[in-house]
This record gives structure tokens, C-alpha cells and sequence, in this order.
């Protein structure tokens, strides 16, 4: 068996599936059901500010008759009051002491605020800080949030007022609502952050209620921009998270991977391109805690079959296989080849080709199913016949390089070979 | 032994005889199975559909909450689309070629969901089409069921005026009047009708057989066109000793019975034998057991191989408790004081391939008696063929012959079981459709 524990800045778990600050984690009762079902930690959902919620507060995209897709949310940091939360997080690190407990912060915009909140939640003997720079909404209003997060100069600022105060670990979260998430990422690490975490939530309308022409989530006949979330974003999240890994500054601090984490292989495919562990929070909003069994059975099963024994043995190991357009190999060639004893005849390979690829697929007429083949000379490998296939392995990749050595675009280039010539 | 009614409680008829295939309960039910399917190209169940229903479409339309559209699409192709959702053998046409056959998995329930679309469509009384202004054609059709309803329906939508002649007092022909209740109700196939004529300027005449109360030249003479759509009617006669005794009944009228009668009205015997294998034969052997028959036994003289009805239409009567003897032909009825009350069964082999392609049957010589008090023939129905010799028109064996759906004489236009000799509803749709833009040419309304 692997060994799927974690150690992130010392901060020790069984696992490396942490709950993201947000509502599953905004109270005793939710975070120790979390604890007892087998989360490695939580990340308590943000203390600092006085707020007031409003009623509705989340809406979804749902796509393919499946339920929430995308989800987004428009409600702001802790409503409790922050007496109880620091009461009730000491006593949950009492009664799970080999968990980890991160404490999300989001003070006024002052220096003595960050302090005196710091003081308060290192009191409770957490073990460490993670700084809300992104939520985008509602706060924001208030100079909070990801209005930090969008200004690298703010950002270096508060977190130098935080480290001048802070003994545990700190970690600073980015916003996605940026172009880049390096600026902010580069500022906040000279700043002295710990570490960072990334992605929060996307500014977002997930749609329109197409009786009431309101967009979702409804409140009172109007509605907000909210931060969306799901496994809509994990393709967003992880190209942030590479570029947070491969810049020169920001790689020098872990990364506490978030953005659409709902199963053991997202969580692994996080943990490749850099991230030391991952927060996770709209899967269990959709399924509750329990979908932690199989997050760790399954990545232990895989780590097994690879024959990893540590998350150090492929963390960050896919990042370097993220290159440059320039750097990719043009000599590379690869063609669809589809398997005539699996096709069922959907056509959809031939229709999405001819309507919309290069018009490389073959339809030979039959009745009632029709024959396609490829066109082996028109095929571009483009791959997305192979990706709307409906049967696994049915239409595969096969290479064919186009010559034996590596060939990129300068020296392609260089040595004025032909264009137009797939 | 006795043939009675009242065989059961009022609760047990209606158990017995009601819909087999029920429909989605919710929209959500028929959401997730219509988020099942493909969505196709060039869709095989479009091509297993005899009109052509754009499938993958319609099925598209339920999952983005377009229900107009999906109900439009079905009928745009096929104006019985209700009633064929519910009597279609879809599994040897749509659902039958559904690539997630192939796959092993489940295939896409098509008739469920038209069912779904369908229904909204006909309790919300939405019609899709829009009568043209009178061209000031005529058309007489000749004979309400699918293939005439649905020539109508096409030339009306055209601007033409059509009359229609019924000879029964209802309209649906063998929707209405030859089909299993458990599949659908003879209420159903009167909301169906409705359905249809609302598009206007079609003209019913119920009570009006050919040949009897009108003739085809009055035909010829009074309109512009005439489309026969007259079916099939006549039930095959066995030709063996005993079939004139009581108790011997053919499948037509003891379906045709309970299609007008309350089915504790309908009287059975405790021990029936169906003679054939067809659609007919399996509606009649498992209403039989329904209306509380004690032993019904179906006697088909090939094999399993080369029965009409499907393997789902089998498993029917099975599930019903039917018995099947393979490879048994009736040799003879014998009766007592007139009535039946055993069969000679002859014991067959399969000899050479006959006409229809089929391994005909051939007598081994060894025979057994089966104890009956009802006797169901379902061995086919005929085509009206002394009616249309007596017309002149073209025929073979009774069957109707078209040139282009045109018959030899002029104006004159058929479709349905009268040509094709008796296949499914939803062929006679298609054949109606044929005809209608047949006749749409011939009066120049259509190039």
C-alpha cells in the first residue's frame, strides 16, 4: 500500500484531501461529520469582516441531464460571529488533532484588523492561515477579496502586514479573475508567503430563468455576479496552477491545488502539474463527505499501480511536459484508426469531421448502419472524432511521424519547409 | 366445458387489459432516458421507421425542454405518431436497430418517448398545420383507417376538400376495431381521429361501404381523385372438416367484439386453441387468457424460425401463460351436438422453401387430439378480392396493383393493407402520405 499522507509547509494529514473555505466547513458540525468521514483537513470557511448574507445564494449549470456541472454562489465569508468559530475550531483540533485545520482569513483593510484577527485565530492552536484574496463577489465591493488579489501591489502589501504578525504558516489563495495569476503569485511570495493556493471561484452568471428573464441565483427580482466553480473550471484552475509552477519565483512555495477536484484522478492530475494537495468543496456539496472513501482508495490503487509510494514521487511531474507552441514536435503525426468490430454506426465521427474538421472519414451508405472509415491522407489528427466517440477504444490514435527526428517550428522555419501541408 | 362470459371481477378486467406499455410518469423520467440517446447521424431507427420519423431529433427536442417542437417533428413525419407509438412492433423496426443494441446496453425507449410528445401534444390540442385555402379540389377516400386518415390529413394541409367513406360507425380501421386493448383503447383511437380531422376540411361519412351503399364510379364521377384505403377484412378459412361448429370463431370478429363490448360481455371458452403465429393470432390468444380462458394453447404449423408475430409479441403471450406447439397444423374440428370440442392435430415437419421463402410445412402422418370448447383461427385475412375484380381494377389475388401509386383506372389511387396485403400501421401512415402526393400531382396542385 502507498503511502498517501501529506506534509504541507509541516502541516501533517492523512491524506491530501483537504474542504476548501466555504460553507462545508463554516462549523463544528459540518467539519467534524468531514473528520469523521476521513477528510484530511479543512480550511475554515473565511473569518473577518462583519457580514450579512442574502437569500437565494447558490445556482448551477447542468449539462447532458446531468446535475451541476458548474455551480456558483454569491454568498460572502462568515456570517457567524467570529467568538463562536474560533471556539468552536479549537475544539474540533482537540478532537481530531492528527487533521489539519487551516484558518481562511479576510480582515478590513488595515493593518491592526490583520493583526488582531491573526492573533485571535492563532490562539485556537490552528495550524495554519490561508488568506482570502478571491472572492470575487460581494466583497470586492468593499476593497476585499479579490480586489486584493487583482492588485499585486495590495496583495505584497497585506501579506507583509500578515507575516509581520504570523508564527504558523501562511497561505496566500489567488484569484482566477485575473489574466494572469503570476503578477499577484510573484508579489505575494516575495512578500513572504508560505505558500499559495489557487483557484477561487470565477466571476460568473450560470443563466437566465427564461420565465422570469432574471439570472441565477434569484434574489428579490435581480441577481449578482457569482463565483463559479465545479468541474467546469478544473481545466482552468490547472492551467493557472502550471503557470504558478513553472515561473522561477512562485515555484519556490507549495501549492494547495482548487478548481473543480471531484475525484482521486482530478486530485492526481493536480498533484502533476505541482500542487502539493489539493481543497475540495463543490463535490461534496453535490455528494457530501463521503466521496473521500473512494478520493483515497483510488488514489492509493493508482499510486500503487505505478508503483509511487510517496505523493513526493510525482508531484510536479508532469509540469515540464507543458511546453511552448514552438518547442512541439511537427514531425509528430498521429491519425484516427476506428475499430469496425466496436463501431456501432452513430456517425456522429462522420458528421462532426464533415461539418466541421477536415472531411476525413468515409461514410459507405448501408441499411440500416452505415460503414465509416478514415481517410487516412485528408486525417489531420485533429482527435475529436476520438473524443465524441460513444465507445471507449473504438476510434484510437495511431502515430505515424512524419520523419524520425524531432522538428520544431523555428527550425522548421529556418529551413523554409512548406506550409499548407498537413 | 363451456364458451362464457362474465368470467371475472371488474377489477381483474381491468387489470388484465390495461396499457402494457405504460407511459413516463414525469418529464423527468422521460428526461433522463431521452438524455440516453446518441443523437445520431443519419440514424438507423430513422431508416427502421417506414415513415421516416426524424428520431435523434425528436428525442433532442425533450431534453431542451422543446416539447412543440419534438411533437411537431413526429407528426411532421407521421400524423398517427401517437398511435403508432403505442401499436408499433418497434422491436424489429426503431428501437430494434438502436445502435445501443450493439453495444449491448439497453436500447433507446423511441415509442416511450413519442408516447411523451405525442400526448402533451394531443391533451393540449396543439396543431401543427395549417389548412391552405380551399384549392377547390375534391377527393374522395374510401375507408378511415391509417392509410386513408392519413392521405387526408396530406391532402387537406394542401387545400384540398376531402371526403371520406367509412363503412363501420367509427373511424381508425384496424386501430380501432383490430387491435389488442391492452395496446391501445378504442377512446384513444377516437381522440387520435379528432386529432386528425381538427386540421378541417375533411368530411367523414360513416356507415358508407363500397360496393354496397356507393360504387366507385359515383366516385369517379362526383370528385376530382379517389384513394382506396379499404384494408383487408376477410378472415383465411381454414378449409378443414368441422370449421362451421360452434365455437369456432375467427380472430377478426372476437377482436372486433371486444373492441365495441364491455369484456364482461365477451364470452370465452376454458379451453381455446388459437390456430396461427401472427400479430392477429397473439392479440387474439392473449385477450382469450385475459377475459379468464382456463387453458389457451397457440397451434402454429412452422417453427419459431418463421413466425410472423416478434419475439416481444411471443413473450407476451408466454408471460400470459399461453401454450406454443411448434410444428402443429389442425387436421380436423370434431364436435359434439354442434359444438367443438377436440382438434386433430397434425404433427408437421419443415419440407422445401415455399413462395414466401419460407420452409413450408409438410404433414409427418402422426396426429394428436387437443380437448378444446373454442377454436380462434387467426391464419390470416384476405384481401377484398371479388370487390375489386367486380371494380376491374388491377389486382393480385385481391391485392390492389399500382403503377407510381396509381391504379389502372383513371383518378383512381390505393394505399394500405388493400395493396400490400395487410403489414403494420404505421406502413399504411407511410402509404397514405405516398398516395397523397401522388394525388397532389395528378391535380396539379404539386409538380
Amino acid at each position: 500500500m502507498a503511502d498517501i499522507s501529506s506534509n504541507f509547509l509541516g502541516i501533517k494529514s492523512p491524506n491530501p484531501f483537504w474542504l476548501a473555505s466555504a460553507p462545508p466547513t463554516d462549523k463544528k458540525i459540518n467539519v467534524l461529520r468531514a473528520f469523521e468521514a476521513g477528510w484530511g483537513g479543512v480550511v475554515w470557511k473565511t473569518l473577518g469582516s462583519q457580514v450579512k448574507n442574502v437569500s437565494s445564494r447558490y445556482s448551477a449549470v447542468n449539462y447532458g441531464g446531468h446535475k451541476v456541472m458548474g455551480f456558483n454562489n454569491i454568498e460572502l465569508i462568515s456570517d457567524r460571529p467570529l467568538d463562536i468559530n474560533l471556539l468552536e475550531i479549537e475544539e474540533c483540533i482537540k478532537l481530531f488533532p492528527d487533521r489539519a485545520m487551516i484558518v481562511s482569513l479576510m480582515a478590513d483593510n488595515d493593518k491592526s484588523s490583520w493583526h488582531d484577527l491573526i492573533k485571535k485565530v492563532e490562539d485556537t492552536g490552528a495550524h495554519g492561515l490561508e488568506l482570502n484574496f478571491g472572492c470575487p463577489h460581494g466583497m470586492t465591493e468593499r476593497g476585499m477579496g479579490a480586489a486584493v488579489g487583482q492588485d499585486p501591489e495590495i496583495a505584497k502589501m497585506v501579506v507583509e502586514w500578515v507575516m509581520e504578525k504570523a508564527t504558523i504558516p501562511v497561505i496566500t489563495k489567488l484569484t482566477p479573475n485575473v489574466h494572469s495569476v503570476v503578477p499577484t503569485g510573484k508579489a505575494v511570495v516575495e512578500a513572504g508567503t508560505h505558500a499559495l493556493s489557487l483557484i477561487n471561484t470565477i466571476q460568473s452568471i450560470t443563466g437566465v430563468d427564461l420565465d422570469t428573464l432574471v439570472p441565477n441565483p434569484y434574489v428579490a427580482g435581480k441577481s449578482v455576479f457569482g463565483g463559479y466553480c465545479g468541474p467546469a473550471v478544473k481545466p482552468i484552475a490547472l492551467k493557472f496552477l502550471t503557470t504558478i509552477a513553472q515561473n522561477e519565483i512562485t515555484k519556490r512555495v507549495p501549492v494547495s491545488g482548487i478548481g473543480g477536484v471531484s475525484t482521486w484522478k482530478d486530485a492526481v492530475e493536480f498533484l502533476l502539474l505541482g500542487a502539493s494537495n489539493v481543497q475540495v468543496c463543490t463535490a461534496v456539496m453535490t455528494h457530501g463527505f463521503r466521496i473521500i472513501e473512494d478520493m483515497c482508495d483510488g488514489l492509493n490503487n493508482w499510486m500503487d499501480e505505478k508503483g509511487f509510494n510517496t505523493l513526493e514521487d510525482f508531484i510536479g511531474k508532469s509540469v515540464d511536459t507543458i511546453t511552448h507552441w514552438e518547442d512541439l514536435d511537427i514531425n509528430y503525426h498521429h491519425i484516427a484508426k476506428i475499430n469496425q468490430d466496436k463501431c456501432i454506426h452513430c456517425g456522429l465521427c462522420y458528421i462532426a469531421c464533415e461539418d466541421t474538421s477536415h472531411q476525413s472519414i468515409n461514410m459507405e451508405y448501408g441499411n440500416p448502419y452505415n460503414k465509416y472509415t478514415i481517410k487516412e491522407e485528408e486525417c489531420v489528427g485533429c482527435n475529436l472524432c476520438q473524443l465524441i466517440c460513444p465507445v471507449n477504444d473504438c476510434i484510437t490514435m495511431e502515430e505515424q511521424r512524419v520523419a524520425p527526428e524531432y522538428l520544431n517550428w523555428v527550425e522548421f522555419q529556418k529551413r523554409g519547409l512548406p506550409l499548407n501541408d498537413h | 366445458m363451456s364458451i362464457a362470459p362474465n368470467r371475472l371481477t371488474t377489477e381483474e378486467y381491468q387489470i388484465n387489459f390495461s396499457d402494457i406499455h405504460p407511459p413516463f410518469e414525469t418529464a423527468d423520467a422521460a428526461l433522463v432516458e431521452a438524455n440516453r440517446c446518441l443523437f445520431c447521424y443519419d440514424a438507423p431507427c430513422i431508416k427502421a421507421c417506414p415513415t421516416s420519423i426524424n428520431v435523434p431529433k425528436f428525442i433532442k427536442q425533450i431534453t431542451t425542454d422543446n416539447i412543440k417542437g419534438s411533437a411537431h417533428t413526429i407528426f411532421l413525419s407521421n400524423i398517427m405518431g401517437a398511435g403508432c407509438s403505442k401499436v408499433c412492433p418497434v422491436e424489429k423496426l426503431c428501437e430494434g436497430s438502436c445502435v445501443f443494441n450493439l453495444m449491448d446496453e439497453a436500447p433507446i425507449a423511441i415509442a416511450k418517448l413519442q408516447r411523451y410528445s405525442t400526448g402533451i401534444a394531443m391533451e393540449n390540442s396543439w396543431q401543427f398545420f395549417k389548412r391552405k385555402s380551399s384549392s377547390g379540389k375534391k377527393v374522395a377516400i374510401v375507408g378511415a383507417g391509417p392509410a386513408g386518415l392519413s392521405c387526408a390529413h396530406m391532402l387537406s394541409r394542401e387545400g384540398i376538400d376531402v371526403t371520406i367513406f367509412e363503412k363501420e360507425s367509427k373511424g381508425g380501421g384496424l386501430m380501432t376495431y383490430g387491435i389488442a386493448a391492452y395496446k391501445v383503447t378504442p377512446q384513444f383511437c377516437e381522440e387520435e381521429l379528432n386529432y386528425i380531422l381538427a386540421i378541417g376540411g375533411i368530411q367523414v361519412n360513416y356507415n358508407q361501404e363500397l360496393g354496397k351503399d356507393f360504387s366507385l364510379t359515383d366516385l369517379q364521377q362526383n370528385f376530382d381523385a379517389v384513394y382506396l384505403a379499404i384494408g383487408v377484412g376477410l378472415a383465411r378459412k381454414l378449409d378443414i372438416p368441422g370449421e362451421e361448429l360452434l365455437g369456432v370463431e375467427d380472430a377478426i370478429s372476437f377482436i372486433y367484439n371486444l373492441r365495441n363490448n364491455d369484456y364482461a360481455t365477451i364470452p370465452v371458452g376454458d379451453k381455446v386453441a388459437v390456430i396461427g403465429m401472427g400479430m392477429t393470432a397473439i392479440d387474439a390468444a392473449t385477450q382469450a387468457k385475459r377475459l379468464g380462458a382456463k387453458e389457451v394453447t397457440m397451434l402454429y404449423r412452422r417453427t419459431k424460425e418463421e413466425m410472423p408475430c416478434t419475439q416481444h409479441e411471443l413473450d407476451i403471450a408466454m408471460l400470459d401463460g399461453c401454450e406454443i406447439k411448434w410444428l402443429v397444423a389442425p387436421k380436423e374440428l370434431i364436435g359434439i351436438d354442434g359444438k367443438v370440442n377436440q382438434v386433430i392435430c397434425s404433427k408437421m415437419h419443415l419440407g422445401e422453401p415455399d413462395a414466401s421463402g419460407r420452409r413450408s410445412p409438410v404433414e409427418t402422418g402422426e396426429t394428436f387430439l387437443l380437448e378444446v370448447d373454442m377454436v380462434i383461427k387467426a391464419a390470416g385475412q384476405m384481401p377484398f378480392e371479388k370487390l375489386v375484380t367486380d371494380y376491374q381494377l388491377q389486382n393480385k389475388n385481391g391485392k390492389i396493383m399500382l403503377d407510381n401509386e396509381a391504379a389502372n383506372l383513371r383518378g383512381v389511387f390505393a394505399g394500405g393493407d388493400a395493396v400490400n396485403g395487410g403489414k403494420e400501421v404505421v406502413d399504411a401512415v407511410q402509404a397514405g402520405k405516398d398516395g397523397a402526393a401522388r394525388i397532389l400531382q395528378h391535380l396539379g396542385i404539386t409538380q
